[in-house]
């Protein structure tokens, strides 16, 4: 009895959203089997990605636990940090595959990126959300857009397409969720098109060719273009039911690149098939739709706006990944959430989900007047 | 009133963004069921495709024996290093690191270097071949880190005799681009060689076989994972020579040094016993790594190694021509067995200054056509051609078999020339002179023929009257039953229509040439224990000035200098029912008495001493 109570205390110590935290575990659990298949026997992968998701789940926990409006404080300082470590990574970084995207910190290696990749939307939740009006005005919108710009933009120079994609994408959402006009919309929309020829101008070569590859892959068929190539024989090779675990040709046979990270899904559709991919497609979507409910009934505009934003960022990463191995978008260099093996990217998804947490077990509380 | 409206705001558009978000979701799963589902066939193929690879196995090459089943041609497995282009990232560090384990000589590289260049048809290349068993091991220990390098097992062409039956069989060499567009794609897969010249190239069909296939799975790196299964190759049949390899090794000694062929034939089946040119070359050359040092010496050697003297050798035939010469005399009733005319020193043109020289300086005298041909008299066959005419002279000749191909089973064989007015305008462009007509009676001037031609020659006086189509292959055996499948002789066909006295006259003098004292053959007749009939033949090959003739100081020639007469002689034997027909050339070898005459007695010594040792064995056994 004595324990059952303790045991109902900790439970309320750790503020966790139930279904928010099974859908990850599903997906965790997906992310892992496919790892087991893909990484080909390496056992010491599959350890490091275990580790890096228990730190994950771990980050989780923590962050669902610090209120909500202590970010709401300490944001501009968090994204302040972030831009000056943008900077440092940009001048003193380890280059990896040609990007300068790490530094080490003595005990991990760290993309100062991922941690924009929160610290932006949350800045822009917070100036956005201190509007008086119902919606910002000007001058507020253009600051976002300006606060938005900057991290952006170095993470681009890094160069590092698929993260300064994500961060502006975040961003954007907070703007739009926040109520800009749709004539405004409309506006920088036109503006952009008016712009994309500067920008393709801009862009690296590896990064055009990226793009001109996309449009025709067969166009390049043993150099770039053989990644989306060979992914898609995977993805359709794998048929309705698929090849069955461990089974799939492409991917062991190494001819899918990069098959444990960029290109898992690859893997994962060789393997389950459509069938196996639509279960993946539901829990992805219960995880969005989740977390729209919390967004929706959240307590102030600060965690309405960074919820929305988090959830539909997330959304994003998994569209434009997979859009981009089934060969719907370039390969842009964004990772399936929590099944492409990789540090960083987990943990800063899984923090994120900590936040969403905070948010989701704050209302209550804050009801009960307990807060 | 700010707050709800804000949430109002936020939610609608939550669900703009959320509809959008939607669609796309559902035109992503749209995209993923296409891949899947629709085009999941097309997919499944291309994946299959990647991963299944089909390897072909050569089918090992029929083997070649001799008349009496001695293994003249076989294959034995070579360990060759390959290098994969598609795998190799860095050639030039590959290169080194392989160079390290296993000798590679510059030729190699640069041969290597050069199908490289060239991209060639199959996936792997050929860097060094006939590897030591030491040098795979070493390989094997460091294969892992040698990636695009690997030692293969391959059947290669070995003959065991090297250089005897090279112009006989001819060779295999590696597939050229020009071989690749002749050859059955399917047939070929897999195969790195190809008969080029001899047997290996006549009867590639029957040589090769069919390959079989290895089903395998590889992965991107194209290295095989697992077998899954395959067809077995079709072996290539078996093809038996008509060749003896005795008298094969009997002919190619006795030509010792000199440059020149031996072809011996038995008249009834048209069987080529013995076919030799000289100088030969080691034919294991080709489908080993040939050093291009080694084979350019080869090709540019004055000597011609690889001219094959004995089918594509065109040479003047002389005196031995003179048998013919009389029967197409007797043939046309110009000529008389028993007429004596006044041979002297030369001939001259009823009309013409020009003077024809006879080979014995002081001539021959009153002198019938008997012993013109056993002293090989040519005044008297100069007046006998002139007589004949160079028309009649040549239908004749033609009846013989010289000036056309004899159809013998093997590459290269050349026609040889019967010169006519008719020929001379057409290949010549000029109108015939008297005086060529004169020298076609002694085998000399335009008229041109092979040494098998003059075999075939031989055996048609043998046969008196009959030709035979000389043939390489007896038999064939095929790898699915395994039975040899003897080849049908070609049938025998009259073509000199002369009556029995004509050929015992002109075959008697033959035998005389041999067994009469002065006969022009008569040192080889010692011992002799059969009965041959022959004719010498010495062809100049300068022409012989007025002046050193008389008075002028001639000089000596050093034996085998390319001054030196070619020495010629037919002969067969025995002279009652004819086995074998032989002819001998040897390029510059001086008279056919001395050179030539000497090899045939010593081939058909064997050939009769191999008869009777195969003969007491049957009495005994």
């Amino acid at each position: 009895m004595a324990h059952a109570y303790r045991f109902a205390r900790l439970l309320r110590l750790v503020r966790v959203d139930y279904p928010l935290l099974f859908l990850l575990l599903a997906l965790a659990l997906i992310g892992v089997m496919a790892l087991v298949s893909s990484a080909g026997g390496d056992a010491e992968l599959i350890e490091r990605q275990l580790v890096r998701l228990l730190i994950g789940f771990a980050l989780m926990f923590a962050l669902a636990s610090v209120p909500v409006h202590a970010w709401q404080r300490w944001v501009p300082a968090l994204y302040l940090g972030g831009l000056v470590l943008l900077l440092v990574v940009l001048f003193a970084g380890e280059v990896i595959k040609g990007a300068q995207r790490w530094l080490d910190i003595r005990l991990v290696r760290f993309q100062p990126s991922e941690l924009l990749k929160i610290a932006t939307p949350m800045l822009l939740c917070a100036l956005l959300a201190g509007s008086a009006a119902d919606r910002p005005g000007f001058s507020r919108t253009a600051l976002a857009f300006v606060l938005l710009a900057m991290p952006a933009a170095l993470i681009l120079l890094q160069p590092d397409l698929g993260t300064a994609f994500l961060v502006a994408v975040s961003g954007l959402f907070v703007i739009f969720l926040a109520g800009l006009q749709y004539r405004w919309i409309a506006l920088i929309l036109a503006g952009a098109m008016a712009a994309a020829p500067f920008i393709w101008n801009s862009l690296r070569e590896y990064q055009r060719q990226r793009v001109l590859v996309f449009l025709d892959p067969q166009s390049d068929p043993l150099g770039a273009g053989y990644h989306i190539i060979q992914s898609k024989i995977a993805i359709g090779g794998g048929g309705l039911w698929g090849k069955g675990w461990m089974n799939g040709t492409q991917g062991h046979l190494g001819f899918v690149p990069e098959r444990s990270t960029d290109f898992v899904f690859a893997v994962f559709a060789e393997e389950f098939g459509f069938m196996g991919v639509c279960v993946l497609l539901a829990v992805y979507l219960g995880i969005v739709v989740r977390g729209m409910m919390i967004a929706v009934s959240a307590a102030d505009q600060f965690s309405r706006l960074l919820a929305g934003s988090l959830t539909f960022s997330f959304a994003v990463y998994v569209l434009v990944n997979l859009a981009m191995v089934s060969g719907l978008l370039p390969v842009v260099g964004v990772p399936l959430p929590l099944l492409s093996y990789g540090g960083t990217s987990a943990a800063t998804l899984l923090a994120s989900f900590g936040i969403l947490m905070a948010i989701s077990t704050y209302r209550p509380m804050m009801r009960r007047g307990i807060v | 009133m700010s707050e709800r409206a804000r949430q109002l705001l936020f939610m609608r558009r939550t669900r703009v963004a959320a509809l959008v978000m939607l669609a796309l979701v559902a035109a992503l799963a749209f995209h993923l069921f296409t891949l899947q589902v629709t085009e999941h066939g097309h997919y499944r193929t291309l994946s299959d495709e990647n991963r299944l690879s089909l390897i072909p196995s050569p089918p090992p090459r029929g083997l070649i024996y001799d008349r009496s089943g001695l293994l003249l041609a076989d294959n034995r497995t070579v360990y060759s290093l390959e290098i994969t282009p598609s795998l190799v990232a860095d050639m030039d560090a590959l290169l080194r690191q392989v160079r390290a384990v296993v000798e590679v000589g510059d030729d190699d590289l640069r041969r290597f270097r050069k199908a490289l260049r060239a991209g060639g048809f199959t996936r792997s290349i050929e860097l060094r071949t006939r590897l030591s068993e030491e040098e795979v091991a070493r390989f094997a220990v460091l294969r892992h880190h040698l990636r695009g390098a690997d030692v293969v097992g391959r059947l290669v062409r070995h003959y065991p005799y090297d250089e005897l039956f090279a112009h006989a069989i001819g060779y295999v060499g590696a597939i050229s681009r020009d071989d690749l567009a002749a050859l059955d794609q399917r047939r070929y897969r897999g195969a790195r060689h190809v008969g080029k010249t001899g047997i290996e190239n006549h009867y590639e069909r029957e040589l090769h076989g069919l390959p079989g296939f290895r089903r395998v799975e590889v992965n991107a790196g194209g290295h095989l994972i697992r077998t899954i299964g395959g067809s077995k190759p079709r072996p290539g049949s078996d093809v038996m020579l008509t060749i003896d390899t005795a008298l094969q090794e009997q002919a190619y000694s006795a030509l010792g040094d000199h440059d020149g062929a031996v072809v011996a034939l038995d008249p009834r089946s048209g069987d080529v016993l013995t076919l030799v040119s000289k100088p030969s070359f080691d034919p294991n050359l080709f489908s080993g790594s040939f050093s291009r040092e080694r084979y350019r010496r080869l090709l540019n050697s004055p000597d011609k190694p690889f001219f094959n003297r004995a089918v594509s050798g065109q040479y003047p035939p002389g005196s031995i021509i003179k048998p013919m010469v009389a029967l197409a005399a007797l043939h046309n009733h110009v000529g008389d067995m028993q007429r004596k005319i006044f041979a002297g020193p030369y001939y001259q043109l009823p009309g013409y200054s020009r003077r024809y020289h006879d080979w014995r300086e002081e001539g021959h005298g009153w002198i019938n056509m008997n012993t013109a041909i056993v002293q090989s008299c040519d005044v008297f066959f100069y007046d006998t051609a002139h007589r004949l005419g160079i028309n009649r002279l040549a239908l004749f000749l033609e009846d013989f078999g010289l000036g056309r191909p004899t159809g013998v089973d093997t590459t290269a064989e050349l026609s040889g020339i019967v010169p006519s007015p008719q020929w001379k305008r057409e290949a010549l462009g000029q109108a015939w002179f008297p005086a060529e007509t004169i020298i076609a009676g002694i085998g000399q001037g335009y008229m041109l023929a092979t040494p098998l031609q003059m075999a075939a020659m031989a055996a048609v006086l043998a046969n008196r009257g009959e030709r035979v189509v000389p043939r390489l292959v007896k038999a064939v055996r095929q790898s699915d039953t395994g039975l040899w499948r003897p080849l049908p002789v070609a049938e025998r066909k009259r073509v000199i229509a002369s009556p029995p006295e004509h050929w015992d006259y002109v075959i008697d003098a033959m035998n005389a040439v041999i067994h009469r004292p002065n006969g022009t053959a008569y040192r080889i007749s010692r011992g002799m224990d059969y009965v041959a009939a022959g004719k010498t033949g010495t062809v100049q090959v300068r022409e012989i000035k007025e002046d050193v003739r008389y008075g002028g100081e001639k000089e000596e020639l050093e034996p085998g200098s390319k001054l030196e007469d070619h020495a010629m002689f037919i002969a067969f034997a025995p002279v009652e029912n004819p086995e074998i027909a032989v002819a001998v050339v040897v390029e510059h070898g001086g008279s056919g008495a001395r050179t030539a005459a000497p090899i045939a007695r010593k081939l058909l010594d064997v050939y009769f001493g191999l008869l009777r040792a195969q003969f007491s064995l049957h009495a005994s056994g």
